[in-house]
């Protein structure tokens, strides 16, 4: 170790900015307008509607493939004339219900399940019982308890969002760190008010994420479960909307149907679930 | 332990008396401390020390109300301790004891709120008062995660004092933090404490910050933790020679029969 030999130090200049050039230059106009995500996105949509176009007016047959434009102006038509706006407002309305249900339900159980040993095991073994079971495959079942109508559809909806929700909140629970729960129970918060003002938001990106999920699933379901029965519903919403599009052959109202369900989902997602992020797990630096 | 002199003073703010504490882990019960016995009196600084294993944390969590001793009764103010409670303030050692989702002025005045000291424009004042104190009044309404570590601590222990308890519980609350942050946390602690003269028990393994924050301090060897000495610090503008012999002092008492057991302190 001892024979490393003596190095002789090393002092250097540093070269001055004219050597180097730039420091910091700001991009060209092309290079910022690339880095828009949203641009990017609408680029691809656009895209997306032209290839649409040429091969609708290709194939020329409207009753396989309408053209785009075909799809919106009935699109159109459906919202000028109401139908679409009424049906749309029929599946959300039962959405709504359902999801309220089903958060209920899930604040119930994940409440016991932390509250009572016995709470836990329960919310496990139902969870792990009935989150594999697609809610479609209830739907038979629901059709004989409940009847054609709103009654069945809510009973799937409840069943979509209270498993993810319940499963996640819980787990968001169990996640909180202990020297929170012991800065809460310095305040001398117990019981109902330790979940209210402190597990809750230190679980929130859990909750939310449950929210998130348990809203996808719902959503896919209703239009679905709206498909397999919507024919006998007095009011019916978006899925009936298609189906009864395609037994009058309407093609394009069918796709004017497809893209109004994949909008609200959109909206729903992108701005309703990403505000609510924005402003609380984003701005808090609980989720990046 | 020949400690029958205190019989003199008034009464303490807070016994310890013979107290035993127990936890249960997955496989084993742990005995964390055996027949501690100690008071504090009013505006003291009062240093835990010990090696890691002596259950001094355990102590201050038992203080804190959130452990019940097996053995022994802890009262504050002539009341037994039974549950946690915001007369006695905890300061831990974790960053995250601050709530993410209030910034740092919401994190002290949910404090004073939730307990039910102050409401309204009465909490926000009182809250912002000790922001101030701790040097963060520009940082009132950021959150917690933009704070560096030792800007969360004195947010921290700002809350704890803001609630202006009868007992400020310092876990460790310096222990996480870089050396030169650590040292400057410990010389703004002394300066709040010249201010308010509040009282305080602080937990530490260190034997430098023990003889420098405490004004007296409880020696626990370990396993389980059993008081080894309780002695006074030295006076904190005196001579450094005698802080050093002092630590020199206390670093025998502790690893004179525990030379095996080699914790990196």
């Amino acid at each position: 170790m001892s024979d490393a030999a003596l190095r002789p130090e090393i002092v250097r200049e540093l070269s001055g900015s004219e050597e180097f050039g730039v420091v910091q230059k700001e991009l060209t106009v092309f290079e910022q307008l690339f880095n828009q995500v949203w641009l990017r996105k609408c680029v691809i949509l656009v895209l997306i509607a032209i290839v649409w176009e040429a091969y609708g007016r290709h194939l020329d047959n409207p009753l396989l493939v309408p053209t785009f434009s075909d799809t919106v102006t009935a699109l159109w038509g459906g919202l000028k004339s109401g139908v679409l706006i009424d049906r749309a407002h029929t599946s959300v309305n039962v959405l709504l219900i359902g999801f309220s249900v089903g958060v209920f339900l899930a604040a119930v159980l994940t409440i016991l399940a932390i509250t009572t040993q016995i709470g836990t095991d329960f919310l496990e073994t139902v969870t792990a019982m009935f989150s594999p079971l697609p809610a479609i495959a209830l739907l038979p079942l629901a059709l004989i308890w409940f009847g054609l109508g709103i009654g069945s559809l809510v009973f799937v909806m409840v069943h979509s969002v209270l498993w993810p929700l319940a499963l996640n909140t819980h787990a968001g629970f169990r996640a909180v760190s202990p020297t929170l729960r012991m800065v809460g129970r310095n305040y001398g918060l117990g019981g109902l008010g330790l979940v209210l003002k402190i597990l809750i938001p230190a679980a929130f990106p859990s909750i939310l994420a449950g929210l998130k999920i348990g809203w996808a699933f719902a959503w896919r379901t209703l239009i679905a479960a709206e498909l397999v029965f919507g024919v006998a519903s007095g009011k019916g919403g978006l899925g009936w909307y298609i189906f009864e599009s395609k037994n009058q052959l309407d093609i394009p109202e069918v796709f004017a149907g497809l893209l109004t369900i994949i909008v609200i989902g959109l909206l729903v997602e992108n701005v309703i679930f990403r505000t609510i992020e924005n402003k609380t797990v984003r701005r808090w630096g609980m989720q990046h | 332990m020949g400690m029958k002199l205190d019989q003199t003073l008034p009464q303490p703010l807070l016994d310890v008396r013979g107290v035993t504490l127990q936890y249960k882990t997955r496989d084993h019960l742990v005995t964390a401390t055996y027949r501690v016995d100690f008071s504090v009196q009013r505006s003291d600084r009062f240093v835990l020390l010990g090696p890691s294993g002596c259950g001094k944390s355990t102590l201050l969590k038992a203080v804190g109300g959130y452990m019940a001793p097996v053995e022994g009764e802890i009262h504050l103010k002539g009341a037994k301790i039974t549950r946690p409670g915001p007369d006695r303030m905890m300061v831990f050692q974790e960053f995250d004891q601050l709530l993410p989702w209030k910034t740092v002025r919401q994190n002290v005045m949910f404090a004073l709120e939730t307990s039910g000291k102050l409401r309204g424009k009465a909490a926000d004042e009182k809250a912002m008062q000790y922001i101030d104190k701790v040097h963060l009044t520009r940082f009132a309404d950021a959150y917690p995660h933009t704070l560096s570590g030792g800007m969360k601590q004195r947010v921290a222990i700002a809350r704890g004092m803001a609630m202006e308890p009868d007992i400020l519980l310092m876990d460790e609350p310096f222990a996480a933090l870089d050396a030169l942050t650590r040292q400057r946390m410990q010389d703004e602690l002394l300066q709040l404490w010249d201010e308010t003269k509040f009282t305080v028990l602080f937990v530490t393994h260190s034997i430098a910050e023990a003889v420098k924050i405490g004004n007296r301090i409880l020696l626990l060897s370990p396993h389980p933790g059993q008081v080894k000495a309780e002695m006074n610090s030295v006076p904190r503008d005196g001579d450094p020679a005698q802080a050093a012999a002092l630590e020199a002092r206390i670093h025998d008492m502790l690893f004179a029969d525990k030379v095996e057991e080699d914790e990196h302190v």
